[in-house]
């Protein structure tokens, strides 16, 4: 029996494969095409204090290999989250991972302390977002803001503290290490790459918020390689994602480093996406002769 | 559980400038399709990620057959457009909850690319009502398209910008030349359109369904782009932003604002 499972900052998983906030709802709507018990974890879209409306549409475009994205966090608060959406995402076996988006320190504190009793596993901080004018990534883009962020949050956290980090900045490895000497538990990354688009028959820009956030393949290799920066900076597990769409994108950001990948914009291709990284997986292990996944973690020579 | 299938495309035909029908073999689609709702189409070329969201303009149960006819607007719709028959497409659905069809004197309201759905809704509509009471009101900028269809199950009226046939003008200037009236109203087209539409059913107090359209990622209800605002609040968010893939994308014209 090959082994899959991996540990998060003492949480086993299954298997490395998880979804990436905001591709996949609380679950519910995947949950019609396969058994969510199949992933490693289900990472939820983020949720704030109280419910936010979002962005003006149009809040997508797509762009070679990838799409721009400009939702604003449209959420439906913490109240309906705990009584609906934790409920859904307790029937499978799987590990639950909630993001948590907030404007203030103070948001996203009340969130986390919220949780605290919750039968949540693991919780993600969305200090990247770029999407929303206050909040989000004005913590992420800053090393002593991150820090202190970090250290507010983890003050209220009884889970596990995963801080994800924004791309949008010069050195990750300096974040990383921000995060991590704020006390996160686990960094994840990356969050999407700000872009901008510009529909030259109308003279217009693609999308009302102007700017959003690429995501899809495109972002891939910057995302391995920050990935790979990351892991290198710090002694803590990090978390994989940008353009994951198959085993092979996975088993590359394991390679460089990361202990659990999230799938994202590939939902939106193909629901069954996640699913079917992490039977790839299994089947590189067995013809790769790979007995333990945990081998692979870091192991790009 | 559901999933994505490929389906193979029976026929596709030019049947306007930028307009394509397209036949394709789905029975399981078919059998559980109802107008107003669509499909997600997906490229076969790996770089365009998204789906394509395509209305049903046609159901053929019998022969498990599915009819779109959509417009070419960019590089995804024109590779579908190259389709033949015997050709491949993954596609998924049915998507959207479709027109739900009432009994009562109605307008079947199209404009341009909104006009595919009113035919298996003039079709259905024609399975249960006298045909006098199906009146389908399509607009076209000038040139048309699947009027022999909408003419099969009830009077068809015409409004063209240009006035190159029918009324010049909208589909409710049509409707005023010929002074027609109706109990229900399913409509689907432009926003403008949509919002004229809207506001007539609300001034003469008639049951009024829209059909929306907003650009869409996943297509199954996840990703919140294709929201459109609700005058109450919605199910999923608890703000006031119906999704128009899962929530929709036919509203009463009540519900959302346009």
């Amino acid at each position: 029996m090959r082994n899959t499972k991996v540990t998060l900052a003492g949480v086993e998983l299954k298997n490395p494969v998880m979804t990436a906030s905001g591709t996949f709802g609380s679950g519910a709507e995947y949950g019609e095409f396969y058994d969510l018990g199949a992933l490693g974890a289900v990472v939820t879209k983020g949720v704030a204090n109280v419910p936010w409306p979002g962005n003006p549409t149009p809040r997508i475009a797509e762009t070679a290999s990838g799409m721009l994205n400009a939702i604003g966090l449209q959420n439906p608060g913490i109240d309906v989250f705990v009584e609906r959406d934790i409920p859904y995402l307790r029937q499978y076996d799987t590990k639950i991972i909630v993001n948590v988006c907030g404007k203030t320190t103070e948001d996203y504190c009340q969130v986390v302390e919220r949780l605290a009793l919750e039968p949540v596993d693991l919780l993600e901080i969305n200090v990247s977002c770029p999407n929303v004018k206050e909040g989000g990534i004005a913590f992420g883009q800053n090393p002593k803001a991150l820090e202190a962020i970090t250290r507010e949050v983890k003050k209220y956290a009884k889970q596990p503290v995963i801080m994800k980090l924004s791309p949008n900045v010069t050195d990750i490895a300096e974040m990383a290490r921000a995060a991590e000497a704020g006390g996160a538990d686990a960094l994840s990354l990356i969050n999407t790459l700000t872009g901008m688009k510009i529909d030259i028959y109308r003279r217009s820009f693609a999308i009302a918020n102007r700017t959003g956030g690429l995501s899809g393949p495109a972002v891939k290799p910057v995302a391995v390689r920050m990935v790979y920066q990351a892991a290198q900076a710090v002694k803590l597990p990090v978390i994989g994602m940008g353009g994951i769409c198959t085993a092979e994108d996975a088993l590359e950001f394991i390679l460089a480093g990361a202990t659990a990948v999230s799938v994202g914009t590939a939902n939106f291709t193909n629901p069954c996406a996640a699913k079917e990284v992490a039977e790839g997986i299994e089947r590189y292990m067995e013809q790769q002769g790979v007995d333990d996944i945990r081998e692979l973690i870091g192991a790009v020579k | 559980m559901k999933s994505r299938e490929f389906a193979k495309v029976a026929e596709q035909e030019k049947i306007a400038s930028d307009i394509y029908s397209l036949w394709i073999e789905a029975s399981g689609i078919a059998a559980e399709a109802k107008p107003g709702q669509f499909l997600s189409l997906y490229s076969a070329d790996q770089s365009r990620m998204l789906p394509r969201p395509i209305s049903i303009c046609e159901i053929d149960r019998e022969h498990g057959r599915l009819r779109l006819v959509y417009r070419t607007v960019g590089a995804g719709t024109e590779e579908f457009s190259r389709l033949k028959a015997g050709d491949r497409i993954e596609v998924l659905g049915p998507l959207g909850n479709g027109f739900p069809l009432k009994k009562g004197k109605a307008f079947l309201i199209g404009g341009g690319i909104g006009i595919p759905p009113m035919v298996q809704a003039a079709k259905e509509l024609a399975g249960q009502e006298d045909p006098s009471m199906i009146q389908v009101i399509a607009g076209y900028r000038s040139e048309q398209f699947l009027t022999q269809e909408l003419s099969a199950y009830g009077t068809l009226y015409i409004a063209t910008e240009d006035g190159s046939a029918g009324t010049k003008g909208t589909v409710l200037d049509a409707v005023r030349e010929h002074a027609l009236d109706a109990e229900v109203i399913y409509a689907c087209g432009p926003r403008p359109m949509l919002r004229a539409v809207k506001e007539y059913a609300e001034e003469h107090g008639i049951e009024c369904w829209i059909s929306m359209e907003e650009r869409m990622a996943c297509g199954i209800g996840a990703c919140l782009a294709c929201v459109c605002g609700s005058t109450e609040v919605d199910g999923h968010s608890h703000v006031k932003n119906k999704r128009v893939c899962k929530d929709g994308p036919v509203f009463l014209s009540t519900e959302v604002e346009l």
